[in-house]
């Protein structure tokens, strides 16, 4: 047996061995998440290696549920300790820790039918991630830096370019016979180059390439290159008369608008009515071109998973369709809350209750390029880089610092900084006038350009 | 036990171990190593919907070792304290250096600290009777503010840190850390309008800490006085504007304008907007900004930094004048200037880097009813959520969670969440007026860098600026 093996059988019998100790240790329910890890990290800046980073840890975590006269008491104990004597710390803790937690009656695991898993190959690992000896790790680095610094003489400065690795193991499982194990892996090359105009003034902005294997990595050229016109166009920023106008969402921003819609559907927003979205199923809540989906199964996506953090299969779910709000996201306990089925979106930390998380994540792609988009802007703000928290869940109001290009008729014509953008979430999404078709997932949560009309730039 | 040594006695690690992996981290050569011993301790329970639906323990300990060679840092951690596993991380991170084996120096000097703060014996509370009382009270006194709070969600957490430090400079230190919080947040409905408040406080503190003024009563109020306050607020203005900031919190402006851009390993690599500005103006001669680790009981308070070395009171900016850099050792060393004691990491499975402590402006002589009543139309801003910063083009964010129009000198309407922008080696030279009220903040804020996130303290007096971008949709 590969080592890979022994190790997946090891703690997977752990976890196993850990419910029945807490059950023993008078748990009427329990379930155990076992993280193993291992990463690698190096920076390079001005051509010389600044840090080499190499390591790996665990933690446990298990999370009882005690049965009372109207639901459950739960607690929660973690540890990175996995001597017979710091389990049994982990046991007795959480048992105890119970005694001091209300009685509730939602609280509880699935439904026996609803738990289970994704089958097949997900193609989640790859071991080549490690393939590179270190050497060539750092050499991968070098080229992206200074493919970006050789772009223009106006790149005179670097914030490094970095290359990770890292891959993991998670294992779960519960006292109504769940058990699931499985391994992951990712790597990445990311480059930040800064470039400085004749008066003195800086900027700096980043590309980046992550896959789950080492053979789908962009190649180093490639990154830095980009990383260099992103960061050469900004220079000579300045600032816009504040005014009402269209914004234009580059993908990499539009993304934040998705992830806000998927929090907002998530049933403990919805069930407290933290939400804006909170009663609003079958009402229209977008622009009727607009469809965001959640999904979870997709082989080889940075948000795919067999199962989610409950133990039920990760799974597609439409949120919004046509514009018109279908689904929220749900895990066991807010579908209980909600009288609904949970969406398999469950997450978890080692230690706490279960809370919301996405798959992969998307707004589904439209027809325009995004030149067309920007070519029917007759003055508007193309936004590539925004600051700061953004959106208010309870209220929709969204306000934050943005940085990108101006457009008048049709065309960029100077960079802009030093500006906010402010609108309501709702009519922004009422108010999105365009999607493009450039979809690509870079990470798992993806959107294609937008074009939202009726926000405020505030500058001057 | 005595907790300095809690390391030797709970994982058996002994002076004759820390010099060897010291001796195994330097042996392809290099200037300096050093290990990094950790232990976490945490515990929290949350109150919601009025039942305790989580309580929660965790315990985790490690060791990073790092390796510096030049302006190249080898690192290296394990969860695992075993003699051999700890051998095997110096070897690890001395892949960094490649030149002939260098020898740690002879014998430790503690550094000598201060006690800022309790050194508890346990690491973990058995008792949850106190901190379940205190989430309940803050329930109970959210739900009696008034009658259109409709959610609750109170919560208590506290961690116990243990940290050894030990170098091949000599540099040994030991220190226990406690950090508690309290968060309550509310939601206010009325009709159609639905409204949020949160609230919170702590510091390097017990449970003691939470009683009287600053009892669960008082968080509580704090955060359905917003909530009910934000029902009726209005659109926050859009455009350039003068900008008051009441004391306290919103000192996080201080914290993004300036306290990020003069971390030193940015100034070191010339990537700051500050970069080059020490010794000239970028702020008006009414600002006088400190860094400071020494305060007692607070939440960015620390006895030693996480390099173990000692931390201090920093000049940043004097009358209007940039003074000085917060550095760590690294960054000390390649720059020829002193260690500030700000090198800080999350956990000993971070390299660390320069990081603030409790960043604030000194008071001066203005009576804050003066400051308001010298604006003729603006925002005055009170409390605020987090904030960003660009430290390259200097450009930063903060979003006001509680703000107001200033009209004719008077304060008027609440206004909604609007996130404040703006340049921060020029922002504060807009700086014309400065209240006496210095206040510091209830004990909340988490910085985070590269990933790393650590408690920090923020604080001000009433300020004035005469323009300031606000980001609202409103007139």
């Amino acid at each position: 047996m590969t080592s890979a093996v022994v190790s997946a059988i090891r703690l997977t019998q752990l976890a196993v061995d850990i419910v029945s100790r807490a059950l023993r240790a008078g748990a009427s329910d329990a379930e155990v998440t076992i993280r193993e890890g291992d990463e690698f990290s190096t920076t390079v800046r001005l051509g010389e290696v600044e840090t080499l980073k190499e390591s790996g840890s665990r933690g446990v975590g298990l999370r009882v549920l005690l049965q009372a006269d109207k639901g459950y008491r739960v607690a929660s104990t973690s540890s990175s300790d996995f001597t017979p004597e710091g389990i049994d710390h982990l046991v007795r803790g959480a048992v105890a820790l119970a005694q001091v937690a209300s009685a509730d009656p939602f609280a509880g695991l699935g439904e026996s039918a609803e738990f289970g898993q994704l089958s097949g190959d997900l193609a989640l690992y790859h071991d080549d991630v490690y393939s590179l000896p270190t050497e060539e790790r750092i050499a991968w680095a070098r080229r992206a830096e200074a493919a970006a610094l050789a772009v223009d003489t106006r790149l005179v400065n670097s914030d490094g370019a970095s290359f990770d690795a890292a891959t993991g193991r998670r294992v779960f499982a519960n006292s109504r016979g769940f058990v699931g194990e499985y391994q992951s892996s990712y790597c990445s090359i990311a480059v930040s180059p800064i470039a400085q105009s004749a008066s003195g003034e800086m900027q700096r902005d980043y590309w980046w390439s992550q896959a789950r294997a080492f053979r789908d990595l962009e190649s180093p050229e490639s990154v830095g290159q980009e990383a260099a016109r992103r960061t050469l166009r900004m220079l000579d920023a300045r600032r816009v008369p504040t005014q009402q106008a269209p914004v234009v969402f580059a993908p990499e921003v539009a993304r934040g608008l998705v992830s806000a819609v998927f929090d907002a559907a998530a049933g403990d927003a919805v069930y407290r009515g933290a939400s804006i979205l909170a009663g609003k199923i079958g009402e229209t809540v977008a622009a009727p071109s607009v469809t965001i989906v959640d999904d979870g199964t997709i082989p080889g996506g940075f948000g795919t998973s067999p199962f989610d953090a409950e133990g039920l299969p990760s799974r597609r779910t439409v949120i919004v369709e046509n514009g018109v709000l279908r689904s929220y996201v749900l895990n066991v306990y807010a579908a209980r809350k909600l009288g609904l089925k949970s969406t398999g979106n469950a997450g978890r930390g080692l230690a706490g209750n279960p809370f919301l998380d996405a798959g992969n994540l998307f707004l589904q792609a439209g027809t325009q390029s995004a030149d067309e988009i920007i070519a029917g802007v007759e003055r508007g703000l193309y936004v590539t880089r925004l600051m700061g928290q953004g959106v208010n869940l309870v209220t929709g109001d969204y306000s934050r610092g943005a940085m990108g290009l101006w457009i008048e008729n049709g065309q960029f014509v100077y960079p802009v900084q030093e500006v906010t953008i402010a609108g309501n979430l709702m009519d922004m999404l009422r108010n999105t006038t365009a999607i493009g078709s450039d979809l690509v997932f870079r990470s798992a949560i993806a959107a294609p350009t937008l074009r939202i009309d009726g926000m405020t730039i505030a500058g001057e | 036990m005595d907790h300095k040594r809690y390391f030797f006695e709970k994982f058996g690690v002994t002076e004759r171990l820390l010099e060897r992996c010291l001796g195994e981290a330097l042996s392809a050569g290099g200037d300096y190593a050093d290990l990094y011993f950790e232990s976490v301790a945490a515990t929290s329970l949350g109150l919601d919907e009025s039942i305790v639906k989580s309580a929660s323990q965790g315990v985790s300990a490690g060791c990073g070792v790092r390796v510096v060679s030049g302006e190249r840092t080898g690192y290296a951690y394990t969860d695992d304290l075993s003699a051999d596993r700890l051998l095997r991380a110096a070897r690890t991170a001395a892949l960094i250096a490649s030149g002939p084996a260098k020898q740690p120096v002879q014998g430790f000097t503690e550094t000598s600290t201060p006690s800022l703060y309790p050194a508890p014996a346990a690491d973990l509370d058995t008792d949850l009777s106190a901190k379940l009382d205190l989430v309940t009270r803050a329930d109970h006194a959210a739900r009696r503010y008034d009658r259109r709070i409709t959610q609750v969600r109170a919560s208590y957490a506290d961690e116990l840190r243990r940290i050894l430090i030990a170098a091949s400079d000599g540099t040994y230190a030991c220190d226990t850390q406690p950090l508690a919080r309290m968060s309550v947040f509310v939601l206010a409905k009325d009709g159609e309008r639905t409204a949020r408040g949160t609230s919170g406080g702590g510091g390097r503190v017990e449970i003691g800490y939470f009683t009287g003024a600053k009892g669960p009563e008082f968080f509580a109020t704090e955060a359905a006085r917003t909530a009910v306050l934000q029902l009726g607020a209005v659109a926050a203005p859009a455009g350039e504007m003068e900008v008051v900031l009441g004391p306290g919190w919103p000192g996080v402006l201080l914290h993004e304008a300036v306290g990020h851009g003069l971390e030193a390993d940015f100034n070191r690599k010339k990537t700051s907007a500050f970069a080059g500005l020490i010794g000239r103006p970028v702020a008006s001669s009414k600002v006088t900004v400190v860094d400071n680790g020494r305060m007692p009981s607070r939440r960015g308070s620390l006895n030693v930094d996480d390099e173990g070395s000692a931390t201090q009171e920093t000049v940043l900016i004097e009358n209007g004048v940039l003074k000085g850099y917060l550095s760590d050792k690294l960054s000390a060393r390649l720059m020829g200037i002193p260690s500030t004691g700000n090198g800080r990491r999350e956990s000993y499975q971070q390299i660390p880097m320069p990081r603030m402590t409790n960043t604030y402006m000194l008071a001066g002589e203005d009576s804050p009813e003066d400051i308001l009543r010298s604006v003729k139309r603006g925002l005055y801003a009170v409390n605020f959520g987090g904030g960003q910063v660009d430290i390259t083009n200097g450009k930063f964010v903060f979003s006001a969670s509680e703000a107001y129009l200033i009209e004719d000198g008077k304060v008027t309407a609440p206004v909604r969440d609007a996130t404040l922008i703006g340049n921060g080696p020029e922002a504060l030279k807009h700086v014309s007026m400065v209240g006496n009220d210095l206040a510091l903040d209830e004990g909340i804020g988490t910085c985070g860098k590269d990933g790393q996130s650590v408690p920090v303290g923020v604080g001000m007096p009433t300020v004035k600026l005469d323009r300031m971008t606000v980001g609202g949709t409103g007139r």
